[in-house]
């Protein structure tokens, strides 16, 4: 990475960054963005994300907790999305982006040379904005990712991980009669559940969402949003999200992104309640986005 | 007048309507447009198509009448002696009377009467030509100066004109099925001919191929046998080479461009398949029999192995190398159907790109890379160029690529070429494998197409 950083120095402010004279300029996040190292999960660092010639993300150093569900919110086009591709390496599928920046998940640099995405993915897994189930039956679905890292030894075994996923993600009683239908025949907010199950299977430490619930009805949405809270339990969560009201209800911590560039980061309540920069306010309170 | 003059002056007369007619809509609205129901232009196209369409129809009909007409009432006027001398005969006389008429030459030389029917001939011919003129312009007008009058501010001329056009497109679109049922009609006549001569198990289950009829009942060689077994293994044969060189190929290349490749690879690659996929198939068909039928003869030398001068092998090779662009860009296209969504669930879980691509695209596009499958074996069997050149005349029963068979396309090829009587079983045959080859074909691109949408449904 271009950025050499020292590895013990995990808590970092921003300020300190400014000092050193590594990057500049550097556009500071009022609030919280960073924890205290022993509660941190995900450490980002001054993380820059170009498309091509187009500089997406300035600078962005970020936290994610333990077993914490942070939100991400901002208008579209503020490089939420982005920001959270990079949390996975997601953005590697994309020829033209390039990440600059650290991003460690337990003292590892994910976008080290030695490091394999394939560990990595399921280490930070994903679900994304529309239910992509794959055309197999819905245990396969499940299945898949176990099967592709070697998870199970034997079908016993398999078929625990499946049950055990499928119940986390509460859909287990709706489906466990027909498990060899197809996962694409399942409605939408139960096609999203089944996605989220598909991630957990792989028991990651972090999943990230990527809008999980625009596609679906209020109900499903509830039951997702009811689901996040449940697995905060054993996961952290960072889930970008449109809808302010569910980022208020789901997180514990907020971070509101703005042209690229991460504006506040605080306690979900703090941010809804009083939020300290003027464009985070402008936005929860309606006034753009 | 002469046909082409009446049509040009059809359609000078008809877009001077349309100026007229364009011009009365803005009178009738007082030179404001939006107070008329359509647009100044379509009053314009709907004099114009008034006054045209009808006179053209009348003009389809005359010229479609006009000789049967006048050669009855010819046929009358001739005396009784000559009328009554048989039909085939009768067709001969008026053939003559016809040249005559226009100027030409005649089987034999012309007495006093036919000249007389001749003259009376070319008068009926003037005569129609004249009134055909007259009738046309009178209905373009009558049809013009009516839509016309009938132009007023309510006037619906946009839907009227738009149904019009409906109309022309709907028979466009069925003119290629009217053609096709044509074909098939033609070819199914010939082919009951054939099958009144030779009985169509015979046919359809006969071992042997020998379509040589004996002139004489002492002549060798000439079996006269129609079994078309050989021809359909042959053909059968060399589809099967051609599809185990380029299903694999094509679809590994299409996995290779749609996944792997860069931007700057496919930018080249792709192309250049797109060239392959347009060499003429008698380009292929020359270098199949003479670079790559020598070339494995010499090689089969080589290993000890007896490979004839034409082989299957050879046409099915460079027949496999013709259809792989097909077989790609067919494949390329459903493998980028698969929604992004699809690759991203997948690597999202920790996927390799070759995971993904076995597991999960693979799986998806299936049905329509089988389907493209289906297509590209329908276009080898139907090929024809590659072998006439490189795969052989003699209908072997064999399902030895070294050695030489025979196709289906190849036999029609050998039957229809050089001077034919068409009453013979031999030349009948070339419609019976016509209709054979294209029952075939059928079925394979229904079951294609069928495979094809049951695919398209699946994400929509």
């Amino acid at each position: 990475m271009e950025i050499a950083m020292n590895t013990s120095e995990a808590v970092m402010s921003p300020e300190s960054t400014i000092e050193n004279g590594v990057l500049a300029p550097v556009r500071d996040a009022v609030g919280t963005p960073l924890l205290a190292r022993e509660d941190a999960r995900m450490t980002c660092r001054n993380v820059n994300v170009y498309y091509g010639e187009k500089h997406a993300i300035h600078d962005v150093s970020l936290d994610i907790g333990k077993n914490e569900v942070i939100a991400m919110i901002g208008p579209s086009g503020c490089g939420k999305s982005t920001f959270l591709r990079c949390l996975n390496r997601m953005n590697d599928t994309i020829d033209i982006c390039r990440v600059q920046g650290q991003i460690r998940i337990d003292d590892q640099d994910i976008y080290d040379k030695s490091v394999d995405v394939v560990p990595l993915r399921a280490q930070v897994g994903m679900v994304f904005q529309k239910p992509n189930p794959f055309p197999k039956s819905i245990y396969d679905n499940i299945a898949y990712g176990p099967r592709i890292h070697g998870l199970s030894n034997n079908r016993t075994d398999l078929d625990e991980i499946v049950q055990g996923s499928l119940q986390k993600a509460g859909l287990w009683e709706e489906v466990k009669d027909r498990l060899d239908q197809p996962g694409t025949g399942l409605s939408g907010g139960q096609q999203q559940r089944l996605c989220i199950a598909r991630a957990i299977a792989v028991s990651p430490e972090v999943i990230l969402m990527d809008e999980p619930c625009s596609a679906l009805d209020p109900i499903a949405t509830a039951r997702i949003e009811e689901l996040i809270d449940e697995l905060r339990s054993n996961f952290t969560i960072a889930i970008v999200t449109h809808s302010m009201q569910q980022a208020a209800r789901v997180s514990q911590r907020t971070a509101y992104f703005h042209l690229g560039d991460l504006v506040e980061v605080g306690p979900t309540e703090e941010i809804f309640t009083n939020p300290s920069h003027k464009l985070t306010e402008d936005y929860i309170t309606g006034r753009f986005g | 007048m002469q046909t082409s003059t009446l049509i040009i002056v059809l359609l000078l007369l008809s877009s001077a309507l349309y100026y007229l007619g364009r011009q009365r809509s803005l009178t009738v609205a007082n030179g404001e447009a939006r107070k008329l129901h359509s647009l100044p232009s379509y009053y314009g196209y709907y004099a114009a198509l008034w006054c045209l369409l009808p006179a053209l129809a009348i003009l389809a009909i005359w010229n479609g009448f006009e000789t049967k007409v006048i050669t009855t009432l010819v046929v009358n006027g001739l005396p009784d002696a000559v009328r009554n001398v048989g039909d085939a005969k009768l067709g001969l006389i008026v053939n003559d009377i016809r040249n005559l008429a226009t100027g030409g030459m005649t089987s034999v030389d012309p007495d006093p009467a036919m000249i007389a029917a001749a003259k009376h001939y070319a008068d009926l011919r003037g005569i129609s030509h004249a009134a055909l003129a007259v009738v046309a312009l009178v209905i373009a007008s009558i049809g013009g100066f009516f839509a016309w009058r009938h132009i007023a501010t309510g006037h619906r001329a946009r839907n009227k004109v738009e149904s019009i056009v409906k109309g022309f497109l709907l028979s466009s679109s069925t003119l290629a099925i009217f053609t096709t049922v044509g074909i098939v009609l033609s070819v199914l006549f010939e082919a009951v001919r054939f099958f009144n001569q030779i009985p169509i198990t015979d046919f359809l289950f006969g071992l042997q191929w020998s379509p040589q009829m004996a002139i004489r009942a002492d002549q060798v060689g000439s079996s006269g046998a129609f079994g078309v077994i050989p021809l359909f293994v042959g053909t059968m044969l060399i589809s099967l080479i051609a599809m185990v060189v380029a299903a694999p190929t094509g679809l590994m290349a299409a996995i290779y461009l749609s996944e792997y490749a860069n931007r700057k690879v496919r930018a080249v690659v792709k192309p250049m398949m797109e060239i392959l996929a347009g060499i003429p198939t008698v380009v292929y068909g020359f270098f199949a029999a003479l670079t790559v039928a020598p070339f494995l003869r010499d090689t089969g030398g080589i290993l000890g192995l007896d490979v004839s001068s034409e082989s299957a092998l050879a046409a099915g090779l460079v027949m496999g190398i013709m259809i792989i662009p097909f077989v790609s860009s067919l494949s390329d296209d459903v493998i980028n159907a698969v929604p992004q969504a699809m690759r991203d669930g997948a690597y999202g879980l920790g996927a390799t790109r070759s995971e993904t691509i076995r597991n999960v695209i693979i799986p998806a596009a299936l049905p329509g890379i089988v389907g493209g499958m289906l297509l590209a074996v329908s276009r080898a069997i139907g090929e024809t160029m590659i072998v006439v050149m490189a795969a052989g005349l003699s209908a072997n029963l064999t399902a030895n690529p070294l050695e030489a068979v025979t196709t289906v396309t190849v036999q029609i090829v050998t039957l229809l070429v050089g001077d034919q009587e068409f009453d013979s079983p031999k030349t009948l045959a070339a419609f019976a494998l016509g209709l054979s080859l294209f029952v075939t074909t059928l079925i394979l691109n229904v079951v294609a197409l069928h495979v094809v949408r049951k695919y398209r449904e699946q994400y929509e």
